[in-house]
C-alpha cells in the first residue's frame, strides 16, 4: 500500500479576484521507503504542494482533491481536524531555514520532549531518553550536551539535525523536507544528505525532498516530478529524467545547470520568467517560453500522460501529436 | 571560460588582512580574523573564481580589494598604486575602474528611485558628461545589459529577479570599468534565469575585455565561469589553481573534500564522496599550525606545529599544505 496517494489537488488564493490557482489538478504518490524528488523554481507551487499535504496552508488558499489517501485513511473532504491527528504522527516535515522553525528560548531537549509528550504520552525520564536517542539518531556530536542548548547556540547543519530529530519525534512513515540544504554551505549538506539516506535505508522512511537543485535530486531521490507554473510538467524514475526528459521544459532546465564534470562552453536558457499567478496562459502554461510552441499548445493545459510504465509528460510534443 | 587573459597583473593583494573586534562578556576584545594573510594576482581579462563556506571570509576579501572596507594590514595594488595610500577624492577616481555586483538584487537597489536615476547616479557622482550625454551613456549601457530602454522610466519593483540583477549589472558598467567584483551575483536566482545571467556576464567580458573575481560558493558556476580558480578557508587562500586542473587534479585536502560533496547532476555519475566532519572552525579561534589540520584525515604531527605557505606544485598549481608540497600526500584518486 503506498504511504501517500494524492489525485487531483488544486490550490485557489481565494482571496485574489478571479481566484487564480496556485496548483492545479496535481497528483502524486509515495511508497513505503521511496524518495519522490519535486523539483521547480519559484512559482512553481512546490511548497504550497508540501504545505497542502501537511494541512498547513495559510488561510487566503482553498484546497480541493479527489483524492489524499495517508496509510490507507481517506483525507479529502475531511475537516481540517482530521489532518491534525496525522500531522506530525504519520507524516512530518522540516523546513529550509530551521532557526524559524525553533523556538529561540527553548532548549533544544525541551522541544524535542514536548513532541514526545503531546504525541507519545511520554514523560519525564522516558521523554529525556528518548530525546537523546533521537539527538544519536541525526548524528548529532556530544549529543547529551547538545540537550540543554538553544538553538542560537548551535549551527545551521546542526539546527537542521534537530529539526530532523524533532520531526522523527512522533515516529512518522513520511518525512517531507521542504529545501531542507539549500541555506548550508555544500559540505553540510553533503552530512546531511547521508543522514537523509541513512534514514530511509534503516527506518524505512518515506521521504518527499522538494528542491530547486537537481544536483540533490540526482543523489538522492527514486522518483521525481518535475512542477512548472502549478501544474506537473513531467514525471519520471530519477535515470529517466536525466537520461531521456520527455517535457521540454525538464530537457531546458537540465541543459541550463553548469555541470561541475563537464565544462559546456555555453549554457542553455530559457528566455522570460515563471508566469505569475493570476496571469497564466490559457493552455499549456510553458508555452510562452517554449521553443517548440504551437497554436495546439495554446488551446487547453495538456494532460499528463503517460510515456511507458513510470514515466509520465503533459506535452504534445513527446506523443508526436504537434505537426514537425 | 573568458576574454582574451594576457599575463599582465591588474590587481594584486599583498599580504592583506581583514580583522574585526568582537566584544567579549567581560569587555575582553576577542579578534576576528576575517581575512588572514592573503597574497593574490588577478591578471588582465581572466575571472579568478573565489570559492568557500560561509564564513571564509571570501566576500570580506572582495570588498577589500575595491577598499570598500580598511584593511587591517597590507596593500592592494591596482596598476602599480595601492590604493590603501589613496585618499577619498583619488580613490574615487580609480573607483570608476573598480565595480561591484551584489547578491541581492533585491536589497541593492534604491527602491525609491527610477531604474534611470540609480544607473546615472554614477555620472552626477564622478561629474562626467553633459545632459545629453549622460542620456545617451545611460541608453547604451541599457542596451548592454539587454534591459529595454523604457526600463529608464521605471522603478526596481516592477522588475523580475533576474531583470533586478541585469540593473545591478548596469550599474556596475555604467562608468566602463576594468574590474569587477561579482559577490554572489547569480546566487539568488532561479536556474533559468541564472544561465542568462552568467551568459550576459560572459559576452560583456569578451565585449568589454573585463577582468571579473567572481565570488560564489556555488562549485559549479564557479567552474563553468573562471579562468583560475582561488579555494579560501578560515581566512587563507588553501589552494589557487587553472579551473580545469583544480576539478581534474585538487591538491589540497579540503579541496578535495569540497568538490567530492557537491552534488553531480546525474544519478549514474561516479561519485568520489568523503565527507568532512564537523563545521567550519570559528574565525575567532583560528587553529595553530596549517588551520584546516584538525578537520584533515592526513594531518601528521607537523601540520599542527607549521602554518603551511602557498607554494608551487610541478603543474603549477599553487597549495598551501605541507604534505602537498613535498610530495607525501596521497594522489587525490585514492581518496575514497
Amino acid at each position: 500500500m503506498e504511504i501517500l496517494a494524492v489525485e487531483g489537488l488544486s490550490v485557489r488564493l481565494t482571496s485574489h479576484p478571479g481566484q487564480p490557482t496556485i496548483l492545479e489538478d496535481v497528483g502524486l504518490t509515495v511508497s513505503p521507503g521511496e524518495v519522490l524528488g519535486i523539483v521547480g523554481e519559484s512559482g512553481s507551487g512546490k511548497s504550497m504542494l508540501a504545505l497542502s499535504i501537511m494541512g498547513l496552508l495559510p488561510p487566503a488558499l482553498a484546497m480541493s482533491a479527489s483524492r489524499m489517501s495517508l496509510l490507507g485513511h481517506e483525507l479529502a473532504g475531511e475537516p481540517r481536524e482530521a489532518w491534525r491527528t496525522h500531522r506530525g504522527r504519520d507524516v512530518a516535515m522540516i523546513f529550509q531555514e530551521p532557526m524559524t522553525s525553533l523556538n529561540p528560548v527553548m532548549r533544544v531537549g525541551t522541544q524535542i520532549e514536548e513532541v514526545l509528550r503531546w504525541r507519545g504520552g511520554m514523560r519525564g525520564g522516558a521523554a529525556r531518553r528518548r530525546a537523546l536517542e533521537l539527538l544519536e539518531q541525526v548524528e548529532i556530536p556530544s549529543p547529551r550536551s547538545r540537550l540543554g542548548a538553544y538553538p542560537h547556540e548551535l549551527s545551521g547543519g546542526m539546527r537542521q539535525r534537530v529539526m530532523i530529530a524533532i520531526a522523527l519525534a512522533a515516529n512518522p512513515r513520511l518525512l517531507i523536507a521542504d529545501e531542507p540544504s539549500t541555506a548550508l554551505d555544500v559540505t553540510v549538506q553533503a552530512q546531511l544528505l547521508d543522514l537523509l539516506r541513512g534514514l530511509r535505508r534503516d527506518a524505512g522512511l518515506s521521504l518527499i525532498l522538494i528542491t530547486h537543485d537537481l544536483g540533490v535530486i540526482a543523489e538522492i531521490a527514486d522518483r521525481v516530478m518535475v512542477l512548472y507554473a502549478g501544474r506537473v510538467a513531467e514525471t519520471a524514475p530519477v535515470r529517466t529524467l536525466f537520461d531521456a526528459p520527455a517535457h521540454p521544459y525538464t530537457q531546458v532546465l537540465l541543459a541550463s545547470i553548469p555541470d561541475i564534470t563537464i565544462r559546456r562552453p555555453r549554457l542553455a536558457t530559457i528566455p522570460g520568467t515563471v508566469p505569475a499567478a493570476g496571469n497564466m496562459p490559457q493552455g499549456c502554461r510553458f508555452a510562452p517560453r517554449c521553443s517548440y510552441r504551437h497554436v495546439l499548445c495554446e488551446r487547453a493545459p495538456p494532460a499528463l500522460r503517460p510515456l511507458s510504465a513510470e514515466h509520465e509528460a503533459a506535452c504534445l510534443r513527446p506523443f508526436g501529436e504537434l505537426p514537425a | 571560460m573568458s576574454g582574451v587573459v594576457s599575463g599582465e597583473v591588474l590587481i594584486e593583494a599583498r599580504g592583506v588582512r581583514k580583522h574585526y573586534p568582537m566584544r567579549g562578556g567581560l569587555g575582553s576584545a576577542t579578534m576576528v580574523r576575517a581575512v588572514d594573510g592573503v597574497d593574490l594576482q588577478i591578471r588582465k581579462g581572466e575571472t579568478l573564481g573565489l570559492v568557500g563556506e560561509s564564513g571564509c571570509g571570501k566576500s570580506t576579501l572582495g570588498r577589500l580589494f575595491l577598499r570598500l572596507i580598511e584593511p587591517t594590514d597590507g596593500a592592494i595594488l591596482h596598476k602599480g598604486t595601492d590604493l590603501t595610500d589613496l585618499g577619498r577624492r583619488e580613490l574615487r577616481v580609480r573607483r570608476r575602474d573598480l565595480q561591484i555586483i551584489f547578491q541581492d538584487p533585491f536589497g541593492s537597489l534604491n527602491p525609491r528611485k527610477t531604474v534611470g536615476a540609480i544607473i546615472a547616479e554614477a555620472y552626477a557622482i564622478h561629474r562626467l558628461g553633459s545632459r545629453a550625454e549622460r542620456a545617451r551613456w545611460l541608453g547604451e549601457t541599457l542596451d548592454l545589459v539587454a534591459l529595454p530602454r523604457e526600463a529608464a522610466h521605471r522603478y526596481p519593483h516592477e522588475f523580475s529577479g533576474g531583470q533586478r540583477q541585469r540593473i545591478g549589472i548596469a550599474r556596475a558598467l555604467a562608468l566602463k570599468p576594468e574590474f569587477v567584483v561579482c559577490d554572489e551575483a547569480v546566487s539568488a536566482l532561479d536556474v533559468s534565469v541564472q544561465s542568462q545571467i552568467i551568459n550576459l556576464m560572459q559576452d560583456l567580458q569578451q565585449g568589454l575585455g573585463l577582468t571579473y573575481l567572481f565570488i560564489s560558493h556555488n562549485l559549479a558556476v564557479v567552474r563553468h565561469i573562471s579562468t583560475r580558480i582561488a579555494v579560501m578557508y578560515l581566512g587563507r587562500i588553501v589552494e589557487l589553481a587553472e579551473a580545469d586542473a583544480l576539478f581534474a587534479r585538487p591538491a589540497h585536502p579540503y579541496t578535495r573534500a569540497l568538490l567530492s560533496a557537491v552534488p553531480v547532476p546525474h544519478p549514474d555519475r561516479p561519485r568520489n564522496r568523503h565527507v568532512l566532519p564537523g563545521d567550519v572552525p570559528s574565525a575567532t579561534a583560528v587553529p595553530k599550525g596549517c588551520r584546516f589540520a584538525p578537520r584533515c584525515r592526513f594531518a601528521e604531527g607537523r601540520c599542527g606545529e607549521t602554518d603551511p605557505p602557498l607554494s608551487r606544485l610541478q603543474d603549477g598549481s599553487m597549495v598551501a599544505c605541507l604534505l602537498a608540497a613535498d610530495g607525501t600526500l596521497p594522489p587525490s584518486g585514492e581518496v575514497v
